[in-house]
């Protein structure tokens, strides 16, 4: 990444005013507060049996256990991460998509090569918005999608001199700084290793090139990739190079993990970051470059952002190195506000507390006014939010801001620590998908293993609401009675619109002109309609003013013809 | 920015950079969508059925409603049958549609699950209800490209529907036609049966998605929109005097298989975008017993009108086409007409006629244009690196390279991923024709009024 310039430091007389006492005692632990649901909000007590009445027997009694009705206070306990039942209409990817998609795709100098037939690669090119911009005279490889195109004599005959050809072709063209391989579904049944070519063009080449069997089958759905992306990453790049000398002077050193720069967030988060003195490592993997993740060992702290996608690292880099992990969420004005003091806490520093606390009061001052327009227009209206792994908990802060009631929330590939918070993760029964996923076992590094913090450390920390390596999950920051749905079917959602007819609906692109010509609005949470960014401090004004446009849109008054007796629910 | 590495260019036999085609399964998914009341189906690991319906939303910004086996690892060791069943199942009962339309994925075919034999199983056990059809296409991904899946599904419906008809049609009833329409936008296809019906005679379009990709916003989701060839109407196939193939990758396979079939005789046409290949379309709607209207002979010259007012604007103009080989090939005919040099011509679809036509239609106007099948978009790039053109034509990926080198793009073909409205209006036919002239006058001229210097720069052009 390109460190932002142009960033204003907050004024040494503003930090030289902050009771840093009163900040320092601040109760970071107690919830958000959660919109109440507005009543006529419809019960879901006897919905569930409605919902899933044109089921085969099978398919009802597995749908049954992932559909629950929320308690913050005792929260249920609810089925995900299971099969997803052959014919349903999913929003589910694969592994692949998990893997090469999600994690590594964003990083910006390593070339990916896909090997399988094209359209893995095809499908994975340029569709997920990750932005970056990388320094003067460097490579970046969004734009380019490669692949070894594999063709019919190549699944007969096996694949691995091609996928070797193809590397050796690539590195004679662009000389990049490492090579990745990603495998797909015929790869893995034909029994290519794309192991062993990447270790035999490593030896060739002189540079890392490191391989991923991401092949589509594994696992339930994207999320296996993201477990096998993390492993492969910790295995060949992580703590493979040192920290410049310049950026040991800064012990406030962190790295994000599982911020993938859709829309420009991370952009955002760096200057975020930058105006409060915070020394941003690397990002896992939004605007990132080889190196950055190469040295991420050296942080102090890693902030998670996407605990769906990026706990795995989390954790093997804290029992490696030491590194503690804190859950964070960037997504709304008072979220940021809080992590931002969560961060200023951790390290425990009167000038970072100070700092950070003039930086918030200035971000919220040029917030408020856009909120307060907005809240009045928007307010107390209900939202639904079917997405991802955990954007449909992190999102729900930003409609707090403005109270819009979540009426109905679910992942979309999640594990059931990240509804239910991860203190349920030891009742968690590994079923044959996920065995079938490796988990390294990761020990203390006879060097560099260095704890950050000692056990007191965390107890005080703990005390004050910083609680690290823990996620509370979505459930206890959702009404009480809103309604949960795993893995939502489109069945599933279009009754639910009828039901709730709500003012808008967050979710995907393939769900979006189904909701749309339903004529409820659709935001959508992975590419963000290509606008954003929605993270921090303007990104919480983005949104604040993207939803104002969306639920109050001159067009939506316009879909009955005025010759029509019909009339159009519009929420 | 796509702007590393031009020279030198080695010759690239195993790494494909930017590929200009995508896999089978997303081009069979399509054409299913043009039948009525038809849920297409994935059959192999569910990240393709969403890759898929992703990609088909982004560019028709409509619902693109298609289920899959959902293959685990188990499914992909011991065969997937018990998917296939178990989804066949869970579809009809909670999507109830006319017709499945199965195809397949590299995954089901690398380990071979036989899908005639599993649709069998599946009437065994009468997970088919009554009055109900599951069709199906052998569609491996790393075989073609999606265009050959799309033909490969277009076959499947003559496959499972076409039989001969020897009913001779009374002297009053209209002679049908069925047209294979190629991959094109439904805004193409309803553009097609317009003018067929001109000319008095009667249109089997098989697949025909106009009315299910290009729905109209009325407040109501309709799963299965007002729209699509029926299965009656593919039944009776065995009616037409003709079925027309347009466009030779995409549409030959099910003229093939009607004629085969149902004992209709074929005739293979290229995609009728532009003037030339719109002509011989009509011709053969005339040589089968139509009748060429005045209003669309009218619609002609207004083409040939524009194309004499604006010839000064496009004369000598280089361009590099790229896309599906059918549009590639008609687009470069058409270009060539209104007196444009094509000098790079890329298709990433396989295929070695797509080289001898080109170099037939270019042989004369720009003999030493590249050519190139199952050629990629870096490839296309350095071309142009080498050889500047005035004017790209192609789909969206194009814009990296438009950007790169600053050339205008006029987007055509499929996908159109970051422009909306293109397949509500259409491509083909002499209205097509019309459209894409004016478009590609207005990038030409844009480009024109933007380069100007200042005392060149004119009101009236």
């Amino acid at each position: 990444m390109i460190k932002p310039d142009n960033v204003l430091a907050p004024s040494a007389v503003a930090v030289a005013a902050v009771d840093v006492d009163a900040a320092r005692t601040r109760d970071l632990g107690s919830p958000a507060p959660v919109p109440v649901l507005p009543p006529g909000t419809p019960e879901p007590g006897s919905l569930t049996a409605d919902l899933l009445a044109p089921y085969p027997d099978k398919v009802r009694r597995k749908r049954t256990k992932h559909i629950v009705v929320n308690d913050p206070r005792v929260v249920p306990q609810i089925e995900a991460n299971t099969r997803t039942a052959p014919g349903m209409i999913s929003q589910r990817g694969c592994c692949y998509a998990g893997c090469k998609g999600v994690v590594l795709g964003p990083v910006t100098d390593i070339l990916h090569i896909v090997h399988g037939p094209v359209g893995c690669s095809y499908y994975a090119w340029l569709t997920r918005r990750n932005q970056a911009i990388v320094p003067e005279g460097e490579a970046n490889y969004l734009p380019y999608a490669f692949t070894t195109d594999m063709s019919e004599n190549e699944i007969i005959f096996g694949g691995e001199k091609k996928l070797a050809a193809a590397i050796r072709e690539a590195y004679e063209i662009f000389h990049p700084k490492a090579i990745a391989v990603f495998a797909t579904c015929p790869v893995g049944l034909i029994g290519d290793d794309v192991h062993a070519v990447a270790t035999q063009m490593r030896k060739e080449l002189g540079i890392n090139v490191f391989g991923f069997s991401c092949e589509g089958y594994k696992g339930v759905s994207q999320s296996a990739g993201h477990h096998i992306a993390n492993n492969g990453l910790f295995a060949h790049v992580v703590g493979t190079e040192d920290l410049p000398e310049e950026l040991r002077s800064n012990p406030w050193r962190v790295n994000l993990l599982g911020e993938y720069n859709i829309g420009g967030d991370a952009f955002e988060l760096e200057r975020l970051f930058a105006r409060c003195g915070v020394e941003l490592i690397s990002t896992f993997s939004g605007n990132a470059q080889y190196s950055e993740l190469a040295r991420s060992h050296e942080a102090n702290l890693n902030l998670v952002m996407c605990h769906r996608s990026i706990s795995y690292m989390a954790e093997m880099m804290e029992s490696r190195y030491g590194i503690p992990w804190l859950k964070i969420n960037f997504i709304g004005a008072d979220a940021t506000a809080k992590s931002l003091r969560k961060i200023a806490r951790y390290f425990d520093d009167a000038a970072l507390i100070a700092r950070v606390e003039v930086v918030i009061a200035e971000e919220l001052a040029q917030v408020e006014p856009v909120r307060a327009e907005v809240r009045a227009r928007v307010s107390g209206r209900p939202v639904m939010l079917y997405v991802g792994g955990s954007r449909a908990h992190h999102y729900q802060h930003l409609f707090a801001d403005l109270n819009m009631p979540v009426v109905a929330a679910g992942y979309e590939f999640a594990h059931r620590d990240d509804y239910e918070g991860d203190a349920i993760r030891s009742t968690i029964v590994t079923d044959a998908d996920s065995r079938n996923i490796e988990e390294l076992v990761v020990g203390p590094d006879s060097v560099a293993y260095q704890p950050r913090k000692s056990d007191l450390e965390r107890v005080e920390l703990e005390a004050g609401g910083v609680r690290l390596g823990s996620y509370e999950g979505m459930m206890a920051e959702m009404p009480k009675g809103a309604l949960v749905v795993d893995d939502i079917s489109h069945h599933e959602l279009e009754q639910l619109i009828e039901l709730y007819r709500p003012a808008l609906v967050c979710s995907g692109i393939k769900d979006k002109y189904v909701i749309e010509k339903m004529g409820v609005p659709c935001k959508q949470l992975h590419n963000y309609d290509y606008g954003g960014p929605y993270a921090g401090f303007r990104g919480a004004i983005n949104f604040y003013e993207e939803i104002d446009r969306m639920v109050n849109a001159e067009v939506w008054r316009l879909v009955a013809p005025p010759w029509t007796s019909r009339t159009i629910t519009v929420v | 920015m796509l702007d590393l590495k031009i020279t030198p260019v080695i010759e690239r036999k195993a790494l494909r950079i930017n590929p200009a085609k995508t896999c089978q399964p997303i081009g069979a998914m399509y054409a299913a969508l043009g039948i009525h009341r038809c849920l297409p189906y994935s059959h192999g690991s569910q990240g393709c059925c969403s890759y898929h319906r992703s990609h088909l939303t982004r560019h028709f910004k409509e619902p693109v409603m298609a289920a899959t086996s959902s293959f685990t690892e188990g499914a992909s060791v011991f065969g997937g049958q018990p998917n296939l069943l178990q989804g066949l199942e869970t579809v009809f009962s909670v999507y109830d549609p006319d017709v499945v339309a199965v195809h397949t994925t590299c995954l089901s075919e690398t380990i071979g699950d036989d899908i005639p034999q599993i649709i069998g199983e599946a009437k065994n056990r009468a997970v088919i209800p009554d009055g109900k059809f599951v069709i199906h296409a052998s569609t491996p991904s790393y075989v073609g490209s999606h265009v050959v899946g799309f033909a490969t599904m277009c076959m499947a419906m003559a496959t499972y529907f076409a039989t001969p008809i020897d009913a001779k049609p009374r002297s009053t009833d209209r002679r049908q036609v069925n047209v294979v329409p190629g991959f094109v936008d439904p805004s193409d296809m309803r553009e097609i049966r317009r003018l067929v019906e001109a000319t008095g005679l009667k249109v089997t379009m098989f697949p025909d998605t106009s009315g299910v990709m290009d729905a109209p916003q009325t407040g109501h989701h309709i799963f299965y929109p007002d729209g699509g060839v029926t299965v009656e109407e593919l039944k009776n196939l065995g009616r037409g005097v003709a079925t027309l193939g347009l466009g030779h990758w995409a549409s030959r396979a099910a003229a093939v298989e009607v004629e085969n079939r149902a004992a209709v005789p074929r005739e293979l046409l290229d995609l009728p975008i532009g003037i030339g290949a719109t002509d011989r379309f009509l011709q053969v709607l005339a040589d089968r017993g139509g009748e060429i209207p005045a209003s669309v002979e009218r619609e002609r010259g207004q083409l040939v009108d524009l194309m004499v007012d604006t010839q000064q604007h496009f004369h000598g103009k280089k361009v590099a086409i790229f896309g599906d080989p059918d549009h590639v090939l008609a687009l470069t005919e058409f270009c060539r007409d209104l007196g444009m040099v094509p000098v790079h011509v890329l298709t990433g679809t396989p295929g070695k006629r797509f080289v001898s036509q080109a170099t037939e239609i270019l042989k004369a106007k720009s003999p030493t244009a590249n050519i190139r099948a199952e050629g990629d978009l870096f490839e296309l790039h350095q071309w142009i690196k080498k050889e500047p053109v005035d004017l790209l034509l192609g789909t969206s990926y194009g814009k990296y390279i438009a950007r790169a080198e600053d050339v205008p793009l006029v987007r055509v073909g499929w996908p159109i991923l970051d422009r909306a409205g293109h397949s509500l209006m259409p491509t083909l036919g002499y209205q097509g024709a019309i459209r894409l002239t004016s478009r590609m006058l207005d990038a030409l001229l844009d480009r024109r009024d933007r380069d100007a210097a200042d005392h060149e720069f004119e009101l009236v052009l």
